[in-house]
């Protein structure tokens, strides 16, 4: 598994220049003037869109931007912004609350997910079922966006039960109903993936065999059955967790949370080419990491997978 | 938001692609009738096909024909009829600028449907294509292939949706069409990958069975065998993928528009209209309403379509 | 083979670590409330700033917010009617416009203790006047003479690959420090306006401290305002302290803290339920259906604001060089109708180019029938034209300006009968890019907020030939020698009498059509017993009380 996972590695390096560079080309090469809105309704002078240029290597050409920019970025050099602010420090305070959101809706979708899944099916084709496969039919449909309103209008400024905005200290019990938001969409395939996986281990031969033996259900299901139906599952969850720090632009719109959702929508709007590059670096790493994790307990999880 | 696409085929189908492209043998007695033609029984036999089967046949008919369920125009602005409620006249209410919902509901159905379909044209033929050659030849064609799905898996959907649609639509003045295809393009852009790895997979569990060794063996070329044999089988997941995907890319659209990227004026569509009512929730619910209603209706529709499809056609429930 | 016990344990663990980390970085921070309202501290709304905290490079509105609170300059705008008044300056006197003598008033001191003197005004407008320190407001500094020694322009334009000569000196000669309280400006022409320019904020004066050490002082400002800086995060907030050393009136309360939202839309729950106390400008979704006076009741605030919104007509296309086109259709807009469906009545159709709030404006505006809305007379210069054709109109939404723009478009469309169609632009720097590109193919929308209240800033940067906002290409000589004689008057009110006759001139020729002047609503929360909108609408900081 060694040589695998240095392979995996190996193979990341190419992966992460492709993704990084055709980031950076878009933001920066493309033809527009990023100082053309920052001066308010007038002109910028001239002397600070030139001494701006020389600051941020705009007059060369894009592979040599890049190519300085990997370099700083080696160093630890994010960058900074337009206005002179420290790129890493905008993203380290805002990955820590995008990373708490990531984690409340992945346990909210893993609970909720998972139960209805299970409950669904062992029992096939009941009244419970058809309510699960028709609710999360829904919410796979509404976009999230709708779902995020409503429950804001309703929840937040009709009945007052939770604060419609999260407050900037974005503490846990504020993320609950946005985490729920992000997290309505994978719920549903979480209960729909969970409920395949333990229908099709239903009618495995060991687990005929260890209701044979007279173990209780509670322990067929729980020790033997789950173990086998987790494995896409997991899958699953480990490539949404990926997903979800990828930032939740709409829920974090939607419910004001200062994480790298909004970070990006705004630092793309405004051209701020360093911000953009270095926050898909992280999310680039972070989603490869997390994919390397996954196929590597994967192969925890299942002993019948070999790595070349 | 976690892209629609990849959280369900990525997951689900990948395991199961090469379980579709292995038909069950049948029975002695009956005529065998091959996947298709088995799949087309099962689905004539659930309700769950014949609903979403009608109610993607209402939604085109509005998208292609509007005449002919309103007479509206839905780019006549009248402000002092400003956001009314629903009434006789106009059964949907009247928006923000005075524009009659109904009549922009039936309008908005064709860009949104166009921008699916496309999208799903362009994600399926290009990732299927690869898909396909990359399963079927391996090598160095087949890592070519992968890492480059493997970067664009990189880059989070929205993300890139942002930054391309950022980019190209910088020049302000752009036609209809111009619009709505640089959103079609975004989107296929992005979502490619997902149908080459399923086509991948697949190609790469029919090119072990024993119909496309003997092909091989007869000394049929390779662009053959791919054609007449491969091609064929392959497609079930791919269609089951398609179906859905559709669905998701006109919510993908919806979300586009409303983060103010996608779809905009003069098109109509539904985003655009979720995106113009968005100011309005508290004051005049109807005009989130009706689209957003008439939006999850569609995905449903296609949603269970894809759905009921992948019953049918998955051997394993049989 | 067993599976690893410790998979499912790790798993936990790891999760529970991502959690309890997570959970580490946030410590709440309680808003310095105390008892008695004099150590109260208020929580205000504010956009980040674009620039370090420096009032010679801030030029943009959440900068300007805080250099607002953090300096005080020679003179203040008056917060009920915007009148320019004394602040730290004692007397600004000339006698023909053109040479000033200007005496501070003593005793004022920076946050760090040190004197506010006459060479600290100096020495800033130097610094910001210089063309390689590349500032934001440099261009307020050109009356002076020896700006262009010090600034000298770029002889290709700011993107042609030449760089502008460096400077051979570093200091204006029209600035000369006479004493410590005393400081003598010398413009290059006389200048009726240049008094009431004073109180812009690239007037404000730099401590010592700032030249010695700039990147100390921009980690952490010294000015000589009400407030002094305490502590800033970006995107989050910016956390000031009364400065107890103030010269001027101090303010009732204790803190004041900036605080930055992602947008008004999501600021405007944390108003309601008071957690927020004051936003000066409400989101579109509040206003709508007037919901802001039932969440807000009388804590909603409405003062006439300084500034006014335009539709610029492209004067170097073909098309719109026909006046009866350009009359016709600002004859075709119901600016009634839509300031009412549109704004709530938070919008107050233009009368003129000037704003009602400025010296010299004549009450009913100068505009006459050329902004009153008229379908028939519309519909005949319409005709008279001989339009044909699409027209367009063009401008960013990210300013929330969609909704009104495609009101304005179907009001024309509605009454002429010609096809009009709203395009929009994604963001604001592509807008401003192609209107400075001259790209624009149609009408855009234009408008002003005033950077000094005075006639002169709504008319010349906009309307002069080659003006740095000009960009509709308008030129008219007479009213460039208008405007210069206007300029050069010996005293402020010949000149406002003259740049009004000025402003009659370019209405007759309608460059851009107006539309509307500024209403704007504010909302304070109930903690605040009074809580003034300023003119420039900005919290007015010094008049709020909290209860």
């Amino acid at each position: 598994m060694g040589r695998y996972t240095l392979r995996r590695l190996l193979q990341m390096i190419p992966v992460f220049i492709g993704t990084t560079f055709i980031i950076y080309f878009l933001v920066w090469a493309v033809p527009g003037d990023p100082f053309a809105g920052k001066c308010g309704e007038r002109d910028c002078p001239d002397a600070y869109i030139q001494s701006m240029s020389e600051k941020f290597n705009l007059d060369d050409s894009v592979f040599v931007q890049y190519g300085k920019y990997l370099l700083n970025l080696v160093s630890g050099d994010f960058g900074e912004t337009f206005s002179g602010v420290a790129v890493s420090e905008l993203i380290s305070n805002a990955y820590p609350v995008t990373l708490r959101l990531a984690v409340v809706a992945l346990i909210v979708e893993a609970i909720i997910g998972v139960t209805a899944g299970i409950v669904t099916g062992l029992r096939k084709r009941g009244f419970l079922d058809s309510l699960v496969l028709v609710s999360t039919l829904f919410l796979i449909s509404i976009p999230v966006f709708v779902t995020g309103y409503v429950l804001q209008l309703v929840l937040g400024l009709e009945w007052g039960i939770i604060n419609p905005t999260v407050s900037s200290d974005a503490t846990i019990g504020e993320l609950i109903v946005p985490g729920f938001v992000l997290a309505s969409l994978s719920m549903a395939y979480v209960a729909r993936l969970t409920r395949a996986s333990i229908a099709e281990n239903r009618r495995a031969d060991y687990v005929r065999t260890a209701v044979a033996k007279g173990l209780t259900q509670r322990r067929v299901v729980g020790i033997h059955m789950l173990r086998n139906s987790a494995i896409p599952v997991i899958t699953f969850l480990g490539t949404d967790l990926g997903s979800f720090m990828g930032g939740a632009i709409v829920t974090e719109g939607i419910f004001n949370i200062p994480g790298i959702g909004g970070l990006i929508f705004k630092s793309i709007q405004f051209k701020e080419g360093a911000t953009v590059t270095g926050l898909v670096v992280l999310l680039v790493l972070v989603y490869l990491l997390m994919n390397l994790l996954i196929d590597l307990a994967y192969g925890v999880l299942d002993p019948r997978i070999r790595y070349e | 938001m976690s892209d629609p696409t990849t959280a369900m085929s990525g997951a689900a189908l990948t395991e199961h692609a090469g379980a579709f492209v292995t038909a069950p043998e049948g029975d002695d007695k009956q005529k065998p009738r091959g996947l298709f033609g088995d799949a087309w029984r099962e689905l004539r036999r659930r309700p769950l096909f014949w609903i979403s089967a009608t109610l993607i046949l209402v939604v085109l008919v509005m998208a292609a024909f509007p005449q002919l369920f309103t007479s509206a125009d839905p780019n006549l602005g009248d402000l002092s009829r400003q956001r009314q409620p629903p009434s006789a006249q106009a059964w949907f209410g009247y928006d923000n600028q005075g524009y009659d919902i109904y009549a922009r509901v039936i309008h908005g159905a064709r860009a949104s449907i166009v921008v699916g379909f496309l999208a799903t044209l362009g994600v399926v033929v290009l990732g299927g294509v690869l898909g396909i050659l990359a399963g079927f030849y391996g090598g160095w064609l087949d890592a070519i292939c992968s890492r480059i799905a493997d970067v664009f898996f990189g880059l989070p959907f929205v993300l890139g949706a942002i930054v391309i649609l950022t980019t190209l639509n910088a020049s302000g003045d752009a036609s209809e069409a111009q619009i709505v295809s640089v959103v079609v393009i975004s989107i296929a852009v992005l979502a490619w990958p997902v149908a080459m790895r399923i086509m991948r997979s697949a190609a790469i569990t029919a090119k072990q069975q024993d119909y496309v060794k003997a092909a091989r063996a007869l000394g049929a070329s390779g662009w053959r065998i791919i054609t007449r044999h491969l091609l064929p089988n392959c497609l079930a997941p791919v269609l089951v993928y398609a179906t859905i995907a559709l669905g998701a890319f006109i919510g993908v659209e919806a979300t586009l528009s409303y983060l103010g990227i996608g779809l905009r004026a003069p098109v109509v569509s539904w985003g655009v209209m979720i995106n113009d009512a968005r100011n309005y929730i508290r004051a005049a619910p109807h005009l989130l309403l009706f689209p957003a209603g008439f939006l999850t209706i569609t995905v449903l529709a296609f949603v269970m379509l894809g759905d009921a499809v992948r019953e049918a056609l998955d051997p394993k429930a049989r | 083979m067993r599976r690893p016990r410790w998979v499912p344990g790790a798993v936990l663990a790891t999760s529970m670590a991502l959690v309890v980390t997570g959970c580490g970085g946030g410590g709440g921070e309680g808003d310095g409330s105390g008892s008695g309202s004099t150590d109260a501290g208020i929580t205000v709304f504010n956009t980040e700033p674009e620039n370090p905290l420096i009032p010679g490079n801030t030029v943009e509105v959440g900068g300007g917010h805080v250099i607002d609170s953090l300096f005080t300059g020679l003179l203040e705008y008056n917060g009920d009617t915007a009148a320019p008044e004394n602040a730290m300056a004692e007397s600004i006197e000339s006698p023909d416009s053109k040479v000033y003598t200007i005496k501070i008033k003593p005793g004022w001191k920076f946050h760090n203790d040190t004197d506010v003197k006459a060479k600290n005004f100096v020495d800033a407008w130097n610094w910001t006047a210089y063309g390689p320190n590349a500032t934001q407001g440099a261009s307020f500094l050109a009356p002076i003479q020896g700006y262009s020694e010090v600034h000298p322009k770029d002889p290709d334009g700011a993107s042609g690959p030449e760089k502008a000569p460096v400077p051979t000196v570093d200091k204006m000669s029209g600035l000369k420090v006479i004493d410590d309280q005393t400081f003598e400006v010398t413009l290059a022409e006389p200048f009726s306006v240049f008094r009431t320019m004073l109180g812009y904020s690239t007037f404000k004066p730099l401590p010592d401290a700032f030249f010695t050490d700039q990147k100390a002082f921009e980690a952490n400002p010294i000015g000589n305002g009400p407030f002094k800086f305490v502590s800033r995060v970006v995107n989050t907030d910016i956390k000031l302290t009364r400065f107890d050393g103030y010269g001027g009136e101090k303010p009732k309360y204790k803190d004041l803290t900036w605080k930055v939202y992602q947008s008004r839309e999501a600021a405007y729950p944390d108003l309601v339920n008071n957690t927020l106390d004051f936003m000066e400008e409400l989101p579109p979704n509040a206003l709508a259906g007037e919901l802001y006076k039932s969440d807000l009741g009388d804590r909603a605030i409405e003062k006439e604001t300084l500034n006014n919104q335009t539709l610029s007509f492209p004067l170097y296309q073909e098309a719109y060089k026909n006046i009866d086109l350009r009359k016709a259709l600002s004859m075709a807009v119901n600016r009634e109708e839509i300031t009412q469906q549109i704004f709530q009545g938070t919008r107050t159709p233009a009368d003129g180019l000037l704003h009602p709030l400025l010296p010299g404006y004549k009450p009913g505006g100068q505009c006459g029938e050329l902004c009153t809305f008229n379908p028939t007379k519309a519909k005949e210069l319409f005709a008279k034209s001989g339009f044909t054709g699409t027209l367009k109109i063009l401008s960013n939404t990210d300013g929330g300006h969609q909704e009104w723009a495609t009101a304005v478009a179907n009001s024309i469309k509605n009454t002429l009968g010609v096809e009009v169609v709203f395009e929009p632009a994604t963001s604001f720097g592509d807008f401003r890019q192609k209107v400075n590109g001259r790209q624009m193919s149609d009408m855009f929308r234009a408008g002003w907020v005033a950077d000094y209240p005075h006639p002169e800033n709504f008319l010349t940067p906009l309307y002069s030939t080659g003006a740095s906002s000009n960009d509709g290409e308008y030129s008219n000589p007479a009213v460039d020698a208008k405007l210069k004689e206007a300029d050069t008057a010996p005293t402020e009110a010949e000149g406002i009498a003259k740049y009004l006759e000025a402003e009659k001139m370019i209405l007759e020729d309608m460059p851009s059509i107006p539309l509307w002047t500024q209403n704007t609503v504010a909302g304070k929360s109930d903690r605040l017993k009074v809580a003034k909108l300023h003119p420039f609408r900005k919290l007015d900081i010094t008049s709020v009380e909290v209860a």
